[in-house]
């Protein structure tokens, strides 16, 4: 980018995000077992058939660590080494970028090819650290986001900064009367859904979408949440020879060391590319653009941390920062956001390009 | 380093070479057609099955050499196969590989893609020579000499070492094989020669030279010692008694007989002592992967015994 509009970098102060890298290896060393004074950190990957490869395979080099497959390591006695030319090497914390359900067929998918066997067992006995850790998907069920002040009042004391958007929880009786009586008003959301599955927005359904759909609420009220629908803003996006409004949603990134968390000054900027269209998730033909945070006028800081609060102006250039109505809890760590449902796909076709069904959140 | 990788990256270098390698044969036949296009059959027939080893049922002709040994995509022999084989070995080790480097491998792949495919023409095969001297030669000044490229220059030299053997292997062969000073130019070696040999020129001469010269990077000894030397790096370990790196004692084996041989002898002999060097670099590189490569067998889980 920086090559291609020198003028926009120029003049516009963006805020440098190329330092991401080293924040996200910051936390994962900080995450060690305790005892290992210069931890060996991996990044494991599914390998080069998932979608999210190259990103994997940028991530373990601008980090400057070793990017493995489940293959490349393994576990005797509780302590997971990865094979190198020179003997098995002991690993200290890995960055695990396959699901829970593929990460060991020791407890998880028998079948799995991709993890590690015994890997949960060694991250029991405290022998490496795996972030995300196992588990960590509860966060991305729909539900969880409805309780999310709560969770903020109870644990911090504090008001949440950014409003939740209203969501009525469908297994209370009274919600769901009230999203039974307004179908063709809401977005309704299966709570595990993700990458925009199954989600049916209200004014724009069919009579008979509408009709399975209440179907479906009222024989399993407790796999629904329901929204209404959210204005998404919208950007000039340049499609087919013209600059047309579609619209967007943002997604933050931030590290969590255990010390204290770190808010990356850019992000993902989501875009749906058909016209008209709410679902912005890549797997529903979405795409995404630059998101550019700018500096005031002070000095550029390499560390973002480091700037004073009321010295900071920023502006999303791209995108409004709007909680968009696929947004359930963005917390800490932003490993999970991009978690991959990767399809077992072991002796797929080479190169193959990723399907629809597998999606990005 | 990671044992995958470093597996990938001996095989970048193999397939480069081969790439390079298969060119320069292809374009011996193409040379020699033209000069004499009476001998098609029976030289073509050489190239396929004597020389890379396929089945062939004689009756073949140029054509044929360009679809198997050029275009086709799904033999790692060929010049398409083997680019497109290096470039899916590099996309595996992208973290390891310069970025230029990744950059050189994967460009050859998408524009020899659009070069197309119609005859065989000296465009193509300059084309993939220069390509590939390109990606040495950016692996070599872009990457740290480190374990990694190691493995990158072992792969190459064994894979020359193969690929000259098996070229000399038919030169001057009656009847079907090329002239030498064919095979010479092909190997671009042509100058070197003249210069080594102060214009005395002759057949035997010119096979030797390929064979056993010590000072040009092409022939088949100075490859050889070349691919010792980086197993050596890799394994800097020196034994009291013998050699216990399997790899280097296969190459040292075969390349001491050659050099200590009379060279007559090695000449009145050359398709069997070819041959061997051959096996000796199959040998060599079955060590190599036991010995670094050795990802273990896949565990595959059965249902749970109670």
């Amino acid at each position: 980018m920086a090559n291609v509009f020198p003028e926009a970098f120029n003049t516009m102060r963006i805020r440098p995000v190329g330092n991401y890298p080293q924040m996200l290896l910051h936390g994962l060393r900080a995450s060690a077992p305790d005892g290992a004074t210069d931890p060996t950190v991996v990044v494991l990957t599914p390998g080069v058939f998932n979608s999210a490869y190259y990103e994997h395979s940028l991530l373990a080099r601008m980090m400057g660590v070793e990017l493995v497959e489940g293959r490349d390591l393994v576990c005797t006695g509780g302590q997971v080494r990865m094979r190198t030319t020179h003997g098995g090497r002991p690993v200290d914390v890995i960055y695990r970028r396959v699901d829970d359900e593929f990460l060991d067929p020791v407890h998880f998918r028998g079948d799995s090819v991709l993890g590690v066997a015994g890997l949960v067992s060694a991250m029991r006995s405290g022998r490496v650290s795996v972030a995300n850790a196992v588990g960590n998907g509860v966060a991305d069920d729909k539900l969880i986001y409805s309780y999310l002040p709560d969770l903020i009042r109870f644990y911090l004391d504090e008001d949440p900064i950014l409003p939740n958007v209203e969501t009525f929880r469908c297994d209370e009786p009274a919600a769901l009367a009230h999203v039974l009586d307004h179908l063709d008003e809401m977005v309704v959301k299966p709570v595990d859904g993700s990458g925009g599955k199954g989600l049916v927005v209200g004014p724009r359904a069919d009579r008979a979408t509408l009709d399975r759909l209440r179907a479906g609420l009222r024989s399993n009220p407790r796999g629904w949440i329901a929204q209404p629908v959210v204005q998404l803003s919208t950007v000039p996006t340049f499609l087919e020879g013209r600059l047309v409004p579609r619209h967007v949603d943002l997604r933050p990134f931030a590290v969590n060391d255990g010390e204290r968390i770190q808010v990356l000054p850019g992000g993902l900027t989501r875009v749906a590319l058909p016209e008209g269209e709410l679902v912005v998730n890549s797997s529903q033909g979405g795409g995404s653009k630059d998101t550019w945070v700018l500096a005031g006028r002070g000095r550029l800081r390499v560390a973002p941390s480091a700037e004073p609060a009321g010295e900071t102006r920023q502006i999303v250039i791209m995108s409004a920062p709007t909680v968009s109505h696929d947004d359930s809890i963005r917390s800490q760590q932003q490993q999970q956001q991009q978690q991959q449902r990767q399809q077992l796909r072991p002796h797929g076709p080479r190169w193959a390009r990723p399907e629809a069904g597998e999606d990005q959140c | 380093m990671l044992s995958r990788i470093a597996e990938s990256l001996f095989w970048i270098g193999r397939y480069i070479e081969r790439a390079d390698g298969t060119a320069r044969i292809v374009d011996v036949l193409r040379l020699q057609l033209l000069e004499d296009l009476a001998q098609e059959g029976e030289a073509a027939h050489t190239v396929l099955s004597v020389i890379m080893g396929m089945p062939s049922d004689g009756a073949v002709g140029f054509t044929d050499v360009g679809d198997r040994l050029v275009f086709d995509r799904q033999n790692p022999s060929a010049i398409a196969g083997a680019l497109l084989a290096a470039r899916e070995n590099a996309r595996r080790a992208r973290e390891t590989l310069s970025t230029e480097l990744w950059e050189a491998i994967n460009t050859t792949w998408h524009r020899w893609q659009g070069l197309g495919r119609q005859d065989v023409t000296s465009r193509h095969l300059s084309w993939a020579r220069e390509r590939a001297a390109l990606i040495s030669g950016i692996a070599d000044s872009t990457m740290s000499h480190d374990d990694a490229w190691h493995f990158l220059v072992l792969g190459r030299n064994l894979e020359r070492a193969d690929m000259t053997a098996r070229l000399v292997a038919t030169g001057g062969r009656p009847g079907s094989g090329a002239p030498w000073s064919v095979v010479l130019s092909s190997c671009g070696a042509q100058q070197a020669f003249m210069r080594s040999q102060r214009g005395l020129h002759s057949d035997d001469r010119a096979a030797a030279f390929l064979v056993l010269d010590r000072e040009f990077p092409r022939s088949v000894f100075y490859a050889m010692t070349k691919a010792e030397q980086h197993l050596a790096t890799l394994d800097p370990h020196a034994d009291r008694i013998g050699v216990s790196d399997e790899a280097r004692r296969q190459l040292g084996r075969v390349r001491t007989s050659l050099e200590f041989r009379a060279t007559s002898e090695v000449l009145a002999e050359l398709p069997e002592q070819m041959l061997r060097v051959q096996q000796s670099v199959n040998g060599a590189a079955q060590a190599v992967a036991s010995r670094y490569f050795q990802a273990g067998p896949l565990p595959t889980w059965t249902e749970e015994l109670v």
